[in-house]
């Protein structure tokens, strides 16, 4: 088993809030809000899907797909 | 089943204040659900009122918004009659402990088989910031301009106190523990009580200078250890987090049915 690798990283903009939960808490820095305040992946090849943004986003508003699953 | 199957999609993005606390209970407690594959209908969800309260429209169970501090009554009338039904109950720290004290203190004394979370968030938020019995000393709210004085409960201690077989604390940042402890709440035979801090940015956060959502979630893992950890013996101060008591008692509908039995015996 190797590392798990990042098939798809998907944010419901409308429901994201910008409240940077996601952002702030991201071990890799991966997400940045856009010029609208939203969340979104800047740097989504820096991912290692520990989903913590995923369980953590309070406005359920994060998909974090492995390309195992 | 993922977890937007277990959701009413139809009314998000839902009403909660941007880094409110309350979101992230609502996807740990979806989450939990869905590990134990418990199917929507098997649920009956009972809140009060409150932000805490309105997490009951967000989810496709069976659910009841009820009134302030009574949802524990509701749930254990829906509990006598359906025993095989999962009940659970998410409350506000006011909601539970102030207006449904009592309703919580005996639900938990019988030890009737519902899971109560109480999100604790140390305030009333929806009415606009006024102390709630989990505020604290020293702490400030709209109705505590000057520092309240009154000093809070302790959740678990009263929880145990109270009889309760099962009593958890937790934090939205311990989102992963959460998932766990609600998980294993739900499938304890008996009445249990998870207590979640979780975070209010716009009122108690504001109110006391605690900094953004994500500060005051970094805040819970500077004041939070493990249940006897080597921190918790140095530092008396700090808030144990886990499982205080998970223990097997005669739960309360099982009883009743004994009972009963016993009385149409003969008949």
């Amino acid at each position: 088993m190797g590392k798990p690798k990042l098939k798809k990283l998907h944010i419901r903009q409308e429901w994201c809030k910008g409240c940077g939960i996601c952002i702030h808490f991201c071990p890799k820095k991966v997400l940045e809000l856009d010029d609208k305040d939203k969340a979104f992946a800047a740097r989504p090849q820096d991912c290692i899907c520990c989903k913590l943004c995923e369980l953590r986003c309070p406005d359920l508003a994060i998909d974090v797909e492995a390309e195992d699953e | 089943m993922a977890i937007k199957d277990y959701l009413r999609e139809r009314f998000f993005p839902h009403m909660w204040c941007p880094g409110c606390g309350h979101g992230t209970v609502l996807n740990c407690m979806l989450r939990a659900i869905e590990n134990l594959a418990l199917e929507k209908n098997d649920i009956v969800m009972v809140s009060g009122i409150g932000c805490s309260a309105r997490i009951s429209g967000y989810v496709d169970f069976h659910t009841l918004h009820t009134i302030h501090g009574r949802a524990l009554a509701f749930a254990t009338g829906v509990k006598m009659s359906r025993p095989d039904l999962n009940l659970i109950v998410p409350m506000g720290d006011g909601d539970a402990l102030a207006i449904g004290g009592n309703h919580f203190i005996h639900a938990a004394r019988r030890n009737i088989d519902i899971t109560a979370i109480i999100m604790n968030n140390r305030i009333y938020g929806m009415t606009g910031g006024q102390f709630s019995p989990l505020t604290g000393y020293g702490k400030l709210a709209t109705t505590a301009p000057y520092t309240n004085i009154d000093h809070a409960f302790d959740t678990v201690s009263l929880a145990i106190a109270a009889g309760a077989s099962f009593v958890a604390r937790t934090t939205t940042y311990h989102a992963r523990q959460m998932t766990d402890i609600i998980q294993k709440a739900i499938q304890h035979k008996g009445f249990s009580v998870v207590e979640v801090l979780t975070q209010c940015p716009t009122y108690f956060g504001r109110k006391n200078k605690e900094g953004s959502a994500a500060e005051m979630m970094e805040n819970y893992k500077n004041i939070t250890t493990p249940i006897g950890s080597k921190k918790s013996q140095e530092n008396p101060e700090l808030i144990e987090r886990g499982i205080f008591v998970e223990k097997e008692m005669p739960e309360y509908c099982s009883e009743y049915k004994k009972i009963i039995q016993k009385a149409v015996k003969g008949k």
